[in-house]
């Protein structure tokens, strides 16, 4: 037998290829990366819209939509090009949306991993705190939060994140329990490789499909808390922010509601994108669940 | 029955340390004291006097005495004086602890039967355009901010058509009795239940549906057919009890995310509920009320939570209470 003989198989297409694929089939999950596509365009031309401040006066106050050039999208009761708000406050949205996941999925990996990896009383404790967060209404604490440290962007990213951990902690959670006993992490331990090693090293990347495809979940919730924040008038005064144009366009909803109506719009189709190409992921990563 | 009831109640009793244990945290992370707050009313008042009050309310004692202190007091439903309202916190949220309960029934159980209805409807027409239409509309009621949908439904049913009151819970001054009166609530309640629930209504349409086509494949649902029992009584007797227990369950998991939603329905409605005065508490930093929010918040959670599992166990004939 000489090496030549050695049949080498041609590598079988790639998991992102075939789940690329699945994706694609789904023509609801498909639209929602078209959308998304759409609010991160909207994110990128922001400058363009508007150079300076989104929140200067630009035209007469009350212009209704559709009839000025300058301000195709009509002005607010104090004179600022709605426009323009929607533009920059895409900027904000997919800001908070993005970073508040990022933090959530960080707290939820910490607390899971260890809690699934470990078990007996630590995750006895974990699960109870995981509990208690479960059980504070979400937006309560987030208000006592916000109360506490404040309403910057920086401040209200983190409260958002505080606030939004639980589900996926439970979510690693349960694929470390399930995950801990296999070969792979057997062998790994007789390697001598400490808890560290194989918590981040071979456990989390198999845990981790379930919880890429709820982050974008997460990122829906966050972008309605912080819009909800924001149209209480508890957001950070500084950014252009969809939910407070909705809150400043309440007093004067019965005449223009219009100021209400278009960032109303702006906020739906933002969290439809990120609720479709969720579940357009879901397919796409578990292909034997049955539509739903 | 009893050993099962006592089991739950023990299993909670951890969750609501913690949360005591967490207010705490976050009453000692807020800046300013009871008595920073007491001598903020008084106008001021010198060092001595600030002291004596410090160790009046135990402020002087180390961290894990102040804990104690305070858990007892919560554990009698003691949650400190507010200096806004001038009374105890706990009356100031009793007082309103009714309202909000009576918006969150009403949201619930508009959401979870008309969700399952539709869910239901929907699976019985898998893939058919009438599904496509619900479902379409599912995805579109899950993705808009109750707040805005409060807001639009203002501007058409109140502003453009004058059928329903813009806000409050009734008509003040109100002379109604009797039917009257209720259904002057009722009419106060409909625009602000509707638009807080429609986003479970789409959690609880799309789990029904899902959940209907699980169980009309079951083998007991085929022999109800082949028995040659009607179709109205198959779903009604055989698919929908049993495909609701996962609605159920989920209730128990919402119930906690709807009382937080009221706060923003209840501020857009004027509702005098807990939600109006979480958020009034925030503006005004009024921390002992918000606090008190947190606490009795979860505490409700708690108590609606072990209803639900009762409910959940009374429907499921496969689970008993043991």
């Amino acid at each position: 037998m000489s090496l030549v003989e050695t049949h080498i198989e041609a590598a079988p297409p790639s998991g992102w290829s075939e789940m690329w694929r699945r994706y694609r089939r789904n023509r609801a999950a498909v639209l929602g990366l078209i959308l998304l596509v759409l609010v991160l365009l909207m994110a990128a031309t922001a400058g363009l819209v508007e150079p300076d401040d989104p929140l200067r006066r630009a035209g007469e106050p009350l212009t209704p939509p559709f009839t000025s050039l300058a301000t195709p999208l009509g002005t607010d009761q104090l004179g600022r090009d709605i426009l323009a708000g929607i533009f920059h406050g895409a900027r904000t949205s997919l800001l908070i949306g993005i970073t508040s996941t990022v933090i959530a999925i960080s707290i939820g990996i910490l607390v899971g991993a260890i809690s699934g990896y470990f078990g007996g009383w630590i995750d006895d404790v974990l699960m109870r705190i995981t509990e208690a967060f479960q059980t504070i209404p979400n937006f309560v604490l987030l208000l006592a939060l916000v109360a506490i440290m404040g309403s910057s962007l920086e401040n209200m990213i983190l409260a958002i994140g505080i606030v939004s951990w639980t589900a996926p902690a439970r979510l690693v959670r349960a694929e470390f329990l399930s995950l801990r006993g296999r070969e792979f992490v057997e062998a790994a331990r007789n390697l001598g490789v400490s808890d560290a090693g194989i918590i981040f090293r071979e456990i989390l990347p198999n845990a981790l499909p379930p919880v890429i495809v709820f982050a974008s979940v997460i990122m829906a919730i966050s972008i309605l808390l912080e819009s909800a924040l924001a149209f209480l008038g508890l957001g950070d005064p500084n950014y252009a922010s969809w939910g407070n144009m909705i809150g400043m366009g309440r007093s004067v909803l019965r005449t223009d509601w219009y100021c209400v109506a278009i960032p109303g719009i702006a906020i739906i189709i933002t969290v439809l994108a990120f609720s479709l190409i969720g579940e357009g992921l879901n397919e796409a990563v578990n292909p034997r669940q049955k539509k739903s | 029955m009893l050993s099962y009831l006592l089991r739950r109640i023990l299993q909670a009793v951890p969750v609501v340390l913690i949360i005591m244990i967490g207010t705490f945290l976050l009453l000692k992370l807020a800046p300013g004291d009871t008595v920073d707050a007491l001598v903020g009313d008084m106008g001021g008042a010198d060092p001595q006097v600030i002291a004596r009050l410090r160790a009046e309310y135990g402020l002087d004692q180390p961290v894990w005495v102040q804990l104690w202190i305070y858990m007892k007091k919560l554990a009698t439903f003691d949650f400190g004086w507010s200096f806004v309202h001038e009374q105890p916190v706990a009356t100031v949220l009793f007082d309103r602890l009714g309202n909000t309960l009576l918006l969150m029934v009403s949201s619930l159980l508009f959401a979870v039967s008309i969700g399952s209805l539709l869910g239901m409807i929907a699976a019985r027409k898998a893939y058919s355009l009438t599904d496509n239409i619900i479902s379409t509309l599912g995805l579109l009621f899950y993705a808009t901010p109750s707040f805005f949908l409060g807001l639009m439904m203002i501007v058409l049913f109140s502003v453009k058509l004058g059928w329903l009151p813009v806000g409050g819970i009734q008509t003040i001054p109100s002379f109604y009795t009797g039917w009257a009166y209720v259904w002057d609530i009722a009419r106060h309640l409909i625009m602000p239940t509707a638009s807080l629930s429609l986003i479970y209504l789409a959690l609880y349409m799309r789990l029904m549906r899902t959940s209907v086509l699980e169980v009309a494949e079951l083998d007991y649902v085929r022999t109800a057919r082949a028995k040659g029992a009607s179709e109205m009584r198959i779903m009604i007797h055989h698919i929908a009890r049993n495909a609701l227990l996962p609605v159920i369950t989920l209730l128990g998991v919402q119930f906690s995310t709807i009382l937080g939603g009221s706060v923003v329905i209840e501020t857009v409605f004027s509702i005098p509920g807990l939600g109006q005065l979480a958020y009034q508490a925030v503006i005004q930093r009024d921390m002992n009320v918000l606090m008190g929010l947190v606490f009795l918040s979860s505490l409700v959670v708690i108590v609606v939570n072990f209803l639900i599992d009762l409910l959940y166990a009374s429907l499921d004939s496969r689970i008993e209470l043991s």
